[in-house]
């Protein structure tokens, strides 16, 4: 009882957290990739324009691909080198799926290619801000990769008051935000005073799961001085890194169910988002690199590393002291909704936050049996679903019943999954039956569509015969007066 | 060796798994269920035996006739249905009989359904309840505690103890007790009753266990002794010669039992807290009705399979609320 009303928010897990093995080393600097595999297709499917081409020399930083607005941040040259080609190479899907890459042979310069340090950068204006965010190509470092610039204008535009910088990190393993804050706390806030300005939001609430106290105190200090910024320590429970979950415990809004941040004065941010955005205004500096944790018990040396982006999977595991024999998967992220590395040959992109390499020992497979509706998952749910009535219903395709339950509101933390003692995977289940359902949506959209066209047609084939009928008839009368008339004339003779 | 065939997370999990839960439900009841047997003997021990055996043999014959993986007969389900039904009859009940209720729990409470999970009603408590009806003399045979001797440097093994068909007795609550039975005997179990009812004690600090292996929730346990004691209090309260006091309610029969691991099964209770805070008080609240007003002098395995039928109703309409949507609702 006690333990429930200490709670944040219903439900949660306290996954086995490991973290130890990397946040006490820092950052390792000194990683510098051979080649780099910049794709020039995002995830959901927006494509970039190369501005190089084969044979080009690049300077890192420099600006190589664009996309057609804001939404697609565009790509820099994240280190010094020659363009070798641009051919199809893996993206960082798990499908294997390629698509056209530009591909970077480094040498060993890392200088900047060009530098504009700015002096009093907290003097700029809100705009020119967002303009340097915008040529930066900053997206969302907490994984899901939404373009900064895109969120800051919708803030600004629906009016949001509080900034919520997510220092959460509640996933196993990760540790790459812990490490950046502890070395770079002082532009954190940097960084969140500019998105402050730039978002025109009147304060800040900076979370930090409390299992980071290091993080916390650097955080604390380099806050110290500003008001409207706050630092607060929120407890360790897996998913406190979820937006929703974070802003309700920081607070104690929730955010409406199928709505966003924005709908009740909320813009959210990543602590390394707001690093990057620092470095963007203050030194012209786009994102180009980010740092990593790469862990696990099958990973030769753990350690937090930053790497530029697009540098392949198997040259920061080769840095990192290798694979072990007894690693039985790869993953981008952490354990519980990172995402299977596919092949050792894809390249990391910006929303990587870590390489994983688990053990045998750490997955834990086994094999599924009979669910035993014991409830567990029902009270793990951060969102207050029922898991174990959704994956019966989206075994039996009844995807209507599904969505009924709320299978749309899942964020597939992957704590039901985590805690079931029959080994279901329901979050494989949520994610099949949630593509169904918006399969069918589309589907359904479209033969909307379809017979919305189809019955304009129809009228206005319709509407065509009428005129051509009435324009035949008036000809037709027109024919015949005429000779009316002439007769009445004739009778009037 | 890397799989990168991809699939969809959590790669992390608990140990935790469905049949490690039922073995460790089955190891927290045996303090109580070797309490039985010191008290009521050699038959107390046959009974046990021939559930348990008999529930699994009869799972294994099942899925073998469904043509399913036979070694899930093993996954501690069955084991566990049986020792339940074993601990809820009378010491002295006919091998036979004991046999029969075990291949009736498997094949109708729980197989019929379809298998582990799907069935509606606590498979031993409907074998119970078939048992009773069809054979009350047999199943209400209460055996006196015959327990042996430790005292003293021989162990002195009473006659009763090695009989089959132990002294019958009343038990505290079929109200014919010619002298009422002290609290305390019935908290220790040296009252007469079923097998492995008894001892109130060993029963309470098995349930702790698994509340604190969160295998089970406190919102059924604490509900279902809510349920049982409030109506109890109150009717005490007016009339305390005419019904028993709260605590002896709690204390007697099969309340703990039902309380820690028959109402709490995991199959046939709602999953929701708020469900299983209803579940389990309309569970206490039944039993209390069937014990005072009933024709039966218990009432814990009817009011489980009453309220059982209800359980799935109650998960339909007792969803948790899903996040955010309560702000929804203020706005509209």
């Amino acid at each position: 009882m006690l333990n429930l009303l200490s709670r944040p928010f219903r439900g949660g897990i306290h996954p086995e957290s490991y973290k130890t093995l990397t946040n006490g080393s820092g950052i390792d600097r000194f990683f510098w990739p051979r080649n780099v595999f910049l794709s020039l297709q995002l995830r959901n499917g927006a494509l970039l324009t190369p501005l190089v081409k084969a044979g080009d020399s690049v300077k890192r930083g420099q600006l190589i691909a664009k996309g057609r607005n804001d939404m697609v941040a565009p790509l820099h040259a994240p280190v010094n080198g020659i363009v070798t080609g641009i051919t199809p190479h893996f993206s960082s899907h798990p499908s294997k799926v390629k698509c056209d890459t530009i591909i970077i042979r480094a040498n060993g310069d890392r200088r900047w290619g060009e530098t504009h340090p700015q002096q009093n950068y907290l003097a700029l204006s809100s705009d020119e801000i967002i303009a340097r965010v915008r040529d930066a190509g900053i997206v969302g470092l907490g994984g899901a990769g939404f373009p900064t610039v895109a969120k800051i204008q919708f803030a600004r535009k629906g009016g949001a008051d509080t900034l919520v910088i997510n220092g959460g990190e509640c996933e196993p393993y990760l540790t790459c935000d812990d490490v950046a804050m502890q070395e770079y706390a002082p532009e954190v806030i940097a960084g969140v005073k500019l998105l402050m300005i730039a978002s025109g939001t009147k304060k800040a609430i900076i979370g930090v799961e409390d299992n980071k106290p290091a993080a916390l105190a650097q955080l604390k200090s380099a806050a110290s001085e500003d008001d409207a910024i706050e630092v607060r320590a929120a407890p360790s429970i897996y998913p406190m890194g979820s937006e929703r979950h974070l802003i309700k415990f920081l607070t104690g809004k929730e955010v409406p169910m199928g709505g966003h941040a924005g709908a009740i004065g909320v813009l959210v941010h990543n602590i390394a988002t707001a690093r990057a955005v620092y470095q963007a205004v203050r030194f012209q500096r786009p994102l180009v690199s980010r740092v990593i944790t790469v862990s696990g018990k099958g990973i030769g040396s753990p350690r937090n590393v930053e790497v530029p982006v697009g540098t392949p999977v198997n040259e920061v595991l080769e840095y990192c002291g290798g694979v072990k024999e007894s690693t039985s998967r790869l993953l981008f992220g952490g354990p519980m909704m990172g995402q299977v590395i596919s092949s050792p040959y894809i390249p990391i992109d910006k929303t990587v936050g870590g390489i994983l390499a688990l053990t045998d020992d750490e997955v834990k497979t086994r094999e599924q049996t009979e669910c035993i509706r014991c409830g567990q998952c029902v009270r793990a749910c951060p969102m207050g679903l029922m898991p174990f009535q959704m994956a019966a219903y989206a075994r039996l395709s009844d995807f209507s019943k599904t969505e009924e339950l709320g299978v749309n509101h899942c964020l597939s933390c992957g704590a039901c999954s985590y805690v079931c003692p029959a080994s279901l995977p329901l979050v494989q289940y949520f994610q099949f039956a949630k593509g169904s359902i918006n399969a069918n949506r589309l589907k359904a959209q479209r033969s909307a569509t379809a017979r919305a066209l189809n019955e304009e047609r129809a009228q206005r084939l319709e509407r065509e015969a009428a005129a051509k009928a009435a324009a035949k008839a008036a000809k037709a009368a027109a024919r015949k007066r005429p000779a009316r008339a002439t007769a009445q004339e004739s009778e009037n003779d | 060796m890397i799989d990168f065939e991809p699939k969809a997370g959590p790669f992390a999990h608990t140990s935790n798994s469905s049949s490690r839960i039922m073995y460790t439900v089955v190891l927290t009841l045996l303090p109580a269920a070797l309490m039985g047997i010191y008290q009521f003997g050699l038959a107390s021990l046959q009974t046990l035996l021939v559930c348990c055996v008999m529930a699994v043999v009869t799972e294994y014959i099942c899925l073998k006739l469904m043509n399913r993986a036979a070694n899930a007969c093993l996954d501690g389900s069955a084991l566990l249905t049986g020792l339940l039904l074993a601990m809820s009859l009378p010491a002295t009940v006919p091998v036979w009989l004991a046999g029969f209720g075990s291949a009736f729990a498997i094949i109708v409470g729980k197989q019929i359904y379809g298998g582990l999970g799907q069935n509606l009603f606590n498979p031993a408590m409907l074998a119970r309840v078939m048992l009773l009806i069809c054979f009350p003399v047999e199943m209400t045979n209460w055996a006196v505690p015959t327990p042996i001797d430790f005292s003293g440097n021989q162990v002195a093994v009473p006659q009763g103890w090695l009989q089959f068909d132990g002294v019958t007795a009343a038990t505290p609550l079929s109200g014919l007790n010619p002298e009422p039975v002290s609290l305390l005997s019935q908290f220790l179990g040296n009252a007469a009753g079923s097998l492995g009812e008894t001892s109130a004690l060993l029963i309470l600090l098995g349930g702790l266990v698994l509340l604190y292996r969160r295998i089970i929730h406190w919102a059924i346990p604490l509900s279902f002794i809510a349920g049982l004691c409030v109506p109890a209090a109150i009717a005490y309260l007016f009339a305390p010669e005419s019904f028993s006091s709260p605590l002896a309610q709690l204390l007697s029969g099969g309340a703990m039992l039902g309380a820690f691991y028959i109402a709490t099964d995991l199959v046939t209770s709602p999953t929701s807290v708020r469900g299983q805070l209803i579940y389990g008080g309309a569970c206490g609240a039944l039993i209390w009705l069937i014990r005072s007003f009933g024709n039966y002098p218990e009432g814990v395995a009817f009011a489980v399979l009453i309220v059982n039928a209800a359980s799935p109703l109650i998960d339909h309409y007792l969803r948790p609320s899903i996040f955010g949507s309560k702000s929804v609702m203020e706005k509209s």
